[in-house]
């Protein structure tokens, strides 16, 4: 091979595009007759929707049309609906309230999309939509997961008064509880697991038309998956053919997670622009991001880990509250549930495991997949419990960790996951390496000096990627396959054009899938053009989250590629008087084993479409061909995860002084864009340890953090230059051996700084996100009890 | 009430008649077109829509586009060689992996131009603080980190 591809830090193809400001977002899509939208939104956490009179706004310069509920509900546009099923302890379905698109005779969180307003401009829209007047009658709310199911909470929806969507359970209760009344030793924790506001910084947008010539729809959307969403929304909602709609997303300015879901405003702009007949555009400000993104996280747990005296794990009890918002978000009812408590094992043989998750509705904005989505809450549990049990046991946090890890594999965990491969060990010596814990001790004592307070924490996550067997899913509830497509077009002169159903939002897969496809046709990058984004270039997708595009998508593109080689080496065995068994491929060339005879890459394809010489009778000239691939398993990607924190006592804020990630990837194809992965992905992780909350106020339910100047993003100076590493245990059951990264960070990082940051204050717990003013009260806590 | 502007933008003139409310923003990229220029918040906190106006970094959000008659504009279209050839901060990015999904991309490299204009030889740790204007939410800042420093080398030599 001339060139390596796989393994190469490739330099990006879609960069350039991005440094210009040619990139194509969709806010940046202007179509001929252009309309705007403004979305009326519920400035109350609960309400009756009394009235609205639209009449004054209708008359507002520049109004086109204005559409409530009630013109919904007219024209039969159903509900959004939920993609997974969970059956409840008592084998009952979860509660699945209807999620209107536009409010229907009540309001439910604040930013609940009330009517639309379309006007010529934007700011027309916006102006008349200060005109519509509704009445509202304010009904009591509830906003915490915790205080949802107390006696006398007001009911979110009728169907479900207790607030309660679903009672799960995984694992063998009666083990568990027989294994704890023997353990020589058990840790408890309780806590909550922050809720978070993904904030892509390209707001979410949809511009939809309509055309009246042959009767179908084009939807621009901000979107991670757009096959899914059209099948949604065509399927479930709007009841349209399913080949009269096409979506594409375009550039899309990061997703995590947030751009999964069929979300109201893109079914109700795809639906006016038939009404008016005119493309509808409507773009969030971040304000309305704040309000009606899905948000991410939002447990509270209590945690226990009963062990032996050596500090071995006997079992583990996991109690679990989640709040799922107002409404049932695409994907949300699998979050803490199959995406939770199935990552409980995390890379250890606690033999026993069992976990309870109350799903709870509430007056705040839907809750649904975040980067990591539920295995940074499972590996935030696992990690916390097993750090704070070395440390009431008097182990080192690597002794327990190394005590306790699975070390033979294929390994079945008590709670449902098999893992194929990994090497905890390897991970962990080398993050104990690189981030010199060895020299620890000297550097607190040196910080000491200096009164500041240095901390060490660990983290030693596992997540389950390459998301999903669909069989496995389904049997779990998945309302949907979970496979990928990908197709392989070879054009007559050789150059290729791969067409893939996952999406990519800053994840690189022009470049990435570039260096797979060159490596598998033996010819350069510079020839292969990746398409992703559109449902009408591409035959299907099920897009991209949960870590699965290489493992998933790559795999569905390297069984094409595979397919294209099957079929070029028919044609050349024609080509060369061969017997097609003697032809192998190689370097880009289909060779006559054992001669000097060969066919380039191009002069087939050549041959397969323009079929002079060429086997007819038995072959089909052309050369394009198309696979569909569904994964044997999950991918098991795991990692430690070490942070060396320090904390000023005197102002409460904290530094992070040193990083260190060591992460098994499985195979990687481009280190550059893996380290960058997971950079992202710990500042997410740093993020929600330090710094960001999502608030409501108990009371009334408002969004208190409903901007930059009150949700602290995490920004450059609040995070370190990262120290990352990597060990390779190839994944068992895909070809390219890969497992996924983009969440790691995510994952791991929480548990490791607020191991870090309990250790420097030498405190049991502290609240996330652990801000300086929280510090400063647990330093002062301390003080005073030392002074007692 | 409208309002006739003219302005400078990367080189050439522009000139159109507006909503007096306009924001320099919204005349960038709804106006010329111009949709380089970002917008990624309402509270001229995240620094997506980072241009140059008469030499200076300012967040085009952050005023009316009547405030900038008579201004000379660069934007993120404006920066590369007129044969497509990258400025040096462009191509740090690139070198170093300083972007991902690429929205945060024009205001980081407008700020980062500005930047190392102010303190040509800055230290890791002033380029972080420096950067307290633009967030992002994909890279981590490791990259864009190394990227400012790499071209700040650049752009000295």
């Amino acid at each position: 091979m001339a060139t390596p591809y796989i393994g190469a830090s490739i330099k990006r193809k879609e960069d350039y595009r991005f440094l210009t400001g040619a990139g194509n977002y969709t806010d940046d899509v202007a179509l001929p007759r252009q309309t705007h939208a403004h979305f009326v939104r519920s400035p109350h956490a609960h309400a009756k929707i009394k009235s609205i009179r639209k009449d004054k706004a209708l008359k507002a310069p520049g109004v086109v049309a204005i559409f409530t509920g009630d013109d919904l509900a007219g024209a039969k546009v159903n509900g959004l609906p939920c993609g997974w099923l969970i059956t409840d302890v008592n084998g009952q379905p979860m509660k699945e309230p209807p999620h209107p698109c536009l409010a229907q005779g009540k309001a439910r969180y604040v930013g609940d999309h009330v009517a639309i307003v379309i006007a010529e401009s934007y700011q027309q829209a916006r102006d008349a939509a200060e005109l519509v007047k509704v009445e509202y009658e304010e009904l009591p709310a509830v906003v915490r997961a915790g205080d949802a199911r107390k006696e006398g909470a007001p009911a979110v929806h009728d169907i479900a008064p207790d607030n309660t969507c679903y009672v799960w359970g995984l694992g063998d209760k009666a083990a568990v509880d027989k294994a704890f009344a023997g353990a020589a030793h058990v840790t408890t924790l309780e806590f909550l697991n922050n809720r978070l506001i993904p904030n892509a910084i390209e707001p979410r947008a949809a511009n939809a038309s309509y055309s009246r010539a042959d009767d179908s729809y084009t939807l621009y959307v901000a979107s991670q998956n757009p096959h899914v969403e059209r099948l949604l929304m065509t399927a479930f909602v709007l009841g349209l053919p399913e080949h009269k709609v096409r979506v594409v997303a375009p550039d899309v300015g990061g997703g995590f997670g947030s751009k999964i879901y069929l979300y109201a405003e893109d079914v109700v702009c795809t639906w006016a622009s038939k009404q008016i007949n005119r493309p509808v555009k409507w773009t969030a400000d971040r304000s309305e991001s704040f309000v009606s993104d899905a948000h991410g996280r939002d447990h509270v747990t209590k945690a226990e880990l009963a062990l032996d005296r050596e500090g071995r794990f006997l079992a583990m009890r996991v109690t679990t509250t989640a709040n799922m918002g107002a409404y049932l978000s695409t994907f949300a009812s699998c979050i803490p549930t199959i995406l939770y408590a199935t990552l409980l094992a995390g890379q250890y043989t606690t033999p026993v495991i069992y976990a309870e998750v109350t799903a709870v509705f509430t007056n705040t904005a839907p809750v649904d997949a975040y980067r990591g989505a539920g295995r940074p809450e499972a590996t935030y549990v696992v990690e916390r419990l097993v750090e704070t049990a070395a440390r009431e046991m008097k182990m080192s946090p690597a002794e327990i960790r190394r005590r306790n890890f699975i070390k033979t594999f294929p390994y079945q965990t008590p709670v449902a996951l098999l893992y194929d491969t990994g090497n905890y060990e390897a991970t962990l010596a080398e993050a104990l390496r690189i981030a010199d814990v060895a020299g620890f001790q000297g550097r607190k004592a040196d910080a000491a000096r200096r009164g500041k307070l240095r901390g060490l924490g660990y983290s030693c996550y596992i997540e389950a990627c390459g998301i999903a067997p669909s069989n496995v899913a389904g049997a779990l509830g998945a309302r949907a396959g979970l496979f990928e497509a990908g197709e392989v077009r070879v054009h007559p002169t050789g150059k290729v054009t791969v067409f893939t159903g996952s999406h990519s939002h800053g994840q690189g897969h022009e470049t990435t899938f570039g260096q797979v496809v060159a490596d598998r046709l033996g010819i350069p990058m510079e020839d292969i053009e990746i398409v992703h984004g559109d449902t009408g270039k591409i035959l299907f997708g099920m897009g991209t989250y949960g870590s699965r595009s290489i493992a998933v998508g790559g795999t569905a593109i390297v069984k094409a590629a595979d397919k294209i080689v099957a079929k070029g080496k028919k044609i050349a065995a024609h080509l060369m008087e061969a017997a097609e068994a003697d032809i192998e491929f190689k370097d880009g060339a289909f060779v006559v084993r054992g001669t000097d005879k060969k066919k380039a890459f191009a002069e087939v394809s050549l041959a397969a479409y323009v079929p002079h010489n060429y086997p007819l009778d038995k072959l089909e000239p052309g050369l394009n061909e198309n696979a569909f691939y569904d994964p044997a398993n999950f991918t098991f990607p795991a990692g430690s995860h070490i942070c060396e924190i320090e904390v000023d006592p005197d102002t409460g804020t904290v530094s992070i002084v040193n990083f260190t990630a060591v992460d098994d990837f499985g195979k990687i194809i481009n280190p550059m864009i893996v380290e960058g992965q997971v950079h992202g992905g710990l500042t997410q992780g740093i993020g929600q340890a330090l710094t960001e909350g999502c608030h409501y106020d108990k009371e009334s339910g408002q969004l208190v953090t409903g901007s930059y100047l009150d949700y602290c993003m995490p920004r450059a100076d609040d995070v370190p230059a990262f120290k990352v590493g990597t060990k390779e245990t190839p994944c068992t059951h895909n070809p390219l051996g890969v497992k996924g990264c983009g969440e790691a960070g995510a994952i791991g990082a929480p548990a490791a700084v607020m191991n870090a940051l309990t250790d420097a204050l030498g405190v049991r717990d502290i609240e996330m996100p652990a801000t300086p003013q929280r510090i400063w009260r647990a330093c002062q806590e301390s003080k005073m009890k030392k002074a007692a | 009430m409208t309002v006739k502007v003219s302005l400078t933008v990367n080189g050439k003139p522009a000139s159109a008649e507006i909503e007096e409310r306009t924001l320099l923003v919204n005349f960038i990229r709804d106006t010329l077109r111009l949709t380089g220029t970002h917008v990624g918040c309402d509270t001229a906190q995240c620094g997506a829509c980072t241009i140059h106006m008469n030499g200076r970094a300012v967040k085009s959000c952050n005023m009316l586009a009547m405030q900038a008659e008579g201004a000379e504009l660069v934007t993120i279209e404006g920066i590369a060689k007129a044969d497509g050839t990258l400025h040096p901060m462009q191509e740090a990015f690139r070198q170093h992996h300083g972007l991902q999904c690429g929205f945060c991309t024009p205001g980081m490299v407008m700020s980062a131009i500005d930047l190392v204009k102010n303190f040509p030889d800055p230290s890791e740790e002033l380029i972080r603080e420096q950067l307290d204007g633009n967030l992002c939410r994909c890279t981590g800042y490791h990259n864009i980190v190394k990227a400012i420093k790499a071209a700040s080398q650049t752009m000295r030599s």
